[in-house]
């Protein structure tokens, strides 16, 4: 019971996972901002952000509903800080490892961007309603891709639970080149998922202020952004557990430095790719997830098949 | 606020709003993405700048003309001194001439190094806007060097400039110059290599050779559309009849066009600036204008960054103006924005906006009615207004009075 309670309030659960959040948010900052010839934020920036908004007061609009105005943003804090209990951090195992929660992280991943829809909906400004439309007609040109990509690597492993893709590719390192096309689509739908650069429409500043969450101040404006940087984390953890889980079967200590770097590497490349290209437009963006990634990955897919009959 | 339609939304973009870095209002009404309709409302930021002109001296007006716009400053004084010598028939040195367009050009340069970033962020590509603004830094530094301010230069005065310019400043701007001329060509190619660039510029607020020569967009908005028109090379005033370059134009006719124009100006503006310090002669830099400026008129064409800048100045023998008239690039262009949006998406709206380079400062006016029977009484009341327009449609032949006596019945009835 205790060991159950300080694995989902300490580590790896919400403590830990804020923290981390909260460095990679910098961390990704202040990569954004080398690349772009400035100085970038102190160490301490998104942590400081985050209490003063924590201090802030909370305006919620009049014609809001204010009960789901509020409810969005910790039901996305919730789910994102859920999927990270089931990925392998330290060791080959997690806390609550089943056969199918690659399946059940997938869709508890997509939690968050249903929630800020909801929350953009009932704050009922204009520019809120716009971003969170926006926000889910992204989330069906992205997530398709997405899952293929993803699914693709578990097929290849036979197995739909992320513990035993996680063995598999810590047994045959080298397969994980096969997934190399699959890493580079999961890498491009995770920056539709984070709502970053060229896929920042529903938040585009310059069109619609800040879309879904315009409304939003205060506590939980901090939830919400806390979210964006868990889910930030979560995601390209996902990513290294399934495509390149290297180093778990080391020593706990190293294995846990090793996964974090290579999180880090991740989240690098996310921040390299945001740095070099502008926004595109919502027509563009699904256009280009459903002319080129969802071939892409649907050749992924095939490939894993016919790989699987030959090597197996 | 009401009940949006099921299927219409009406966003107001401004007066307050991240894309916009001036307030002015624009009410679009959007069918999902798309654009269905859109009202430009003018006067947020007027400033009264002309009467405030004709209560100031000749010399006070130039200070207070260079604040019209904080990025073409220059222009806007130039363009008035360049009137009001004429009034007063001056004969201006050669030199201060080539100060005025060496300053004239470097400005430019900040100009559109400044729109290049702006444009980059209006697209969500920060990248692009941090760059051009760094590099924009360089010419800012040569524009302190050699007037002492960063913006609102100070440099014109009636009867030519207030500084002059040393070998050693001369060769700094060489060198910054020659900096730059290597960014910009780096810009050059990303604008026409870079894809998500390119995808979100071609085909974005096109305006035709015909809409452009109808709609009277000036600078390098009608540039981009082909129409060959810099007053620089149509009608030269300073140093620029001395002077060869080429007229960027551009057949894309869109927002990529525009950024071509100006990418390519950029380079053409570093030409003129090689050739105005080797061409520079020597000599004063100054004559000297008695304070009261004969009667007269005149007007006064200038190519600033964002296009055709007009002053107009009368005087009546006194020591200030009579009138003085700015009609400064963006009230020319603005127009064009309207037919520009036409059923374009909500996302190309920032870009349209941002690619004629808006200065809305400068181009704000406010209205003010005129009581036309009594010159004297400057403003007229609503009642008074009411009455004129009724006792107009009578002169028309219609008359109102029966509808307006059964509109008042009906509402005492109530």
């Amino acid at each position: 019971m205790i060991k159950a309670l300080f694995s989902i309030l300490i580590f790896p659960g919400f403590l830990f996972v804020s923290v981390f959040g909260l460095f990679a948010e910098f961390f990704d900052r202040k990569i954004y901002a080398r690349l772009q010839n400035r100085v970038g934020p102190p160490w301490f920036q998104t942590f400081a952000d985050f209490i003063k908004l924590l201090a802030k007061e909370d305006i919620v609009p009049c014609e809001a509903n204010p009960r789901m105005f509020g409810l969005a943003p910790i039901f996305a804090l919730a789910s994102v800080i859920t999927v990270f209990l089931y990925i392998p951090l330290w060791k080959t195992e997690t806390l609550f490892s089943f056969n199918g929660d690659i399946i059940m992280v997938l869709y508890l991943l997509t939690v968050p961007t249903l929630a800020f829809f909801i929350g953009g909906w009932y704050s009922t400004s204009l520019f809120a309603r716009i971003g969170s439309v926006r926000c889910v007609t992204q989330l069906f040109a992205y997530e398709v891709p997405l899952f293929m990509s993803i699914l693709a690597a578990a097929l290849l492993a036979n197995s739909w639970s992320l513990v035993d893709i996680v063995i598999f590719y810590t047994r045959h390192p080298l397969y994980c080149l096969f997934n190399l096309i699959g890493f580079g689509i999961s890498l491009i739908a995770l920056l539709g998922k984070l709502e970053k650069t060229p896929f920042d429409i529903p938040e585009a500043e310059t069109e619609i202020v800040a879309g879904a969450f315009t409304e939003y101040s205060g506590r939980l404006l901090a939830i919400l952004r806390l979210t964006i940087d868990i889910e930030m984390v979560v995601g390209s953890a996902l990513l290294v557990a399934v495509f390149f889980p290297f180093g778990l079967t080391l020593a706990p200590i190293t294995g846990f430095v090793v996964f974090m770097a290579e999180i880090m590497f991740v989240i690098a490349l996310l921040s390299l790719l945001r740095t070099v290209v502008a926004r595109l437009r919502i027509d563009q963006m699904i256009n280009f997830c459903w002319k080129y990634m969802v071939p892409l990955a649907i050749f992924q897919l095939l490939l894993n098949l016919t790989l699987k009959r030959i090597l197996m | 606020m009401h009940k949006p339609e099921p299927d219409k939304f009406k966003i107001p973009v401004g007066p307050q709003h991240p894309a916009l870095k001036e307030p002015e209002g624009f009410s679009v009404a959007l069918k999902g993405e798309k654009i269905m309709g859109l009202e430009i409302r003018l006067g947020y930021n007027h400033r009264g700048i002309e009467k405030a002109c004709e209560e100031r001296t000749y010399i006070q007006d130039l200070y207070l003309i260079e604040r019209v716009c904080g990025i073409c400053s220059h222009s806007h004084s130039t363009c008035f001194v360049q009137a009001v010598e004429e009034i007063a028939a001056v004969e201006v040195p050669k030199r201060a001439l080539y100060i005025r367009t060496l300053i004239g050009e470097l400005e430019r340069v900040h100009s559109h190094l400044l729109w290049l970033g702006v444009a980059g962020h209006e697209i969500g590509f920060d990248t692009l806007l941090m760059y051009a603004w760094r590099d924009r830094e360089i010419v800012m530094d040569l524009l302190a060097l050699i007037t002492g301010n960063r913006v609102n230069y100070g440099m014109n005065t009636i009867g030519g400039v207030r500084r002059d310019i040393s070998k050693e400043q001369a060769e700094e701007v060489l060198k910054g110059i020659n900096i730059l001329e290597e960014r910009t060509k780096y810009y050059i190619e990303i604008a026409t290599q870079e894809t998500t660039i390119i995808k979100r510029l071609s085909g974005v607020g096109i305006i035709s050779h015909e809409d452009a020569l109808k709609l009277d967009a000036v600078g390098p908005t009608a540039r981009a559309s082909g129409v060959n028109r810099d007053v620089r090379y149509n009608d030269p005033y300073a140093a620029y009849g001395e002077i060869t370059f080429n007229v960027i134009t551009d057949t894309h006719n869109d927002v990529y066009g525009r950024t071509l124009v100006r990418v390519k100006e950029l380079m053409e503006s570093y030409q003129i600036i090689r050739q105005c310090l080797k061409k520079i002669p020597d000599g004063p830099i100054l004559t000297k204008v008695p304070r009261k400026i004969p009667i007269g008129e005149a007007t006064s064409r200038y190519e600033a960054p964002r296009g055709e800048d007009v002053h107009y100045v009368k005087s009546n023998g006194s020591e200030k103006p009579e009138r003085v008239k700015i009609r400064a690039p963006t009230l020319a262009n603005i127009q064009a924005v309207k037919h520009m949006l036409k059923d374009r998406f909500l996302a190309d709206m920032p870009i349209v906006i941002a690619a004629i380079d808006p200065c809305f400062s400068c181009t704000d006016r406010s209205v003010s009615l005129e009581n036309p029977g009594d010159r004297n009484k400057e403003i007229m009341t609503w009642h008074a207004l009411r009455t004129y327009s009724i006792e107009w449609y009578k002169k028309q032949g219609i008359d109102f009075t029966e509808l307006n006596n059964n509109l008042k019945n009906k509402l005492e009835r109530r």
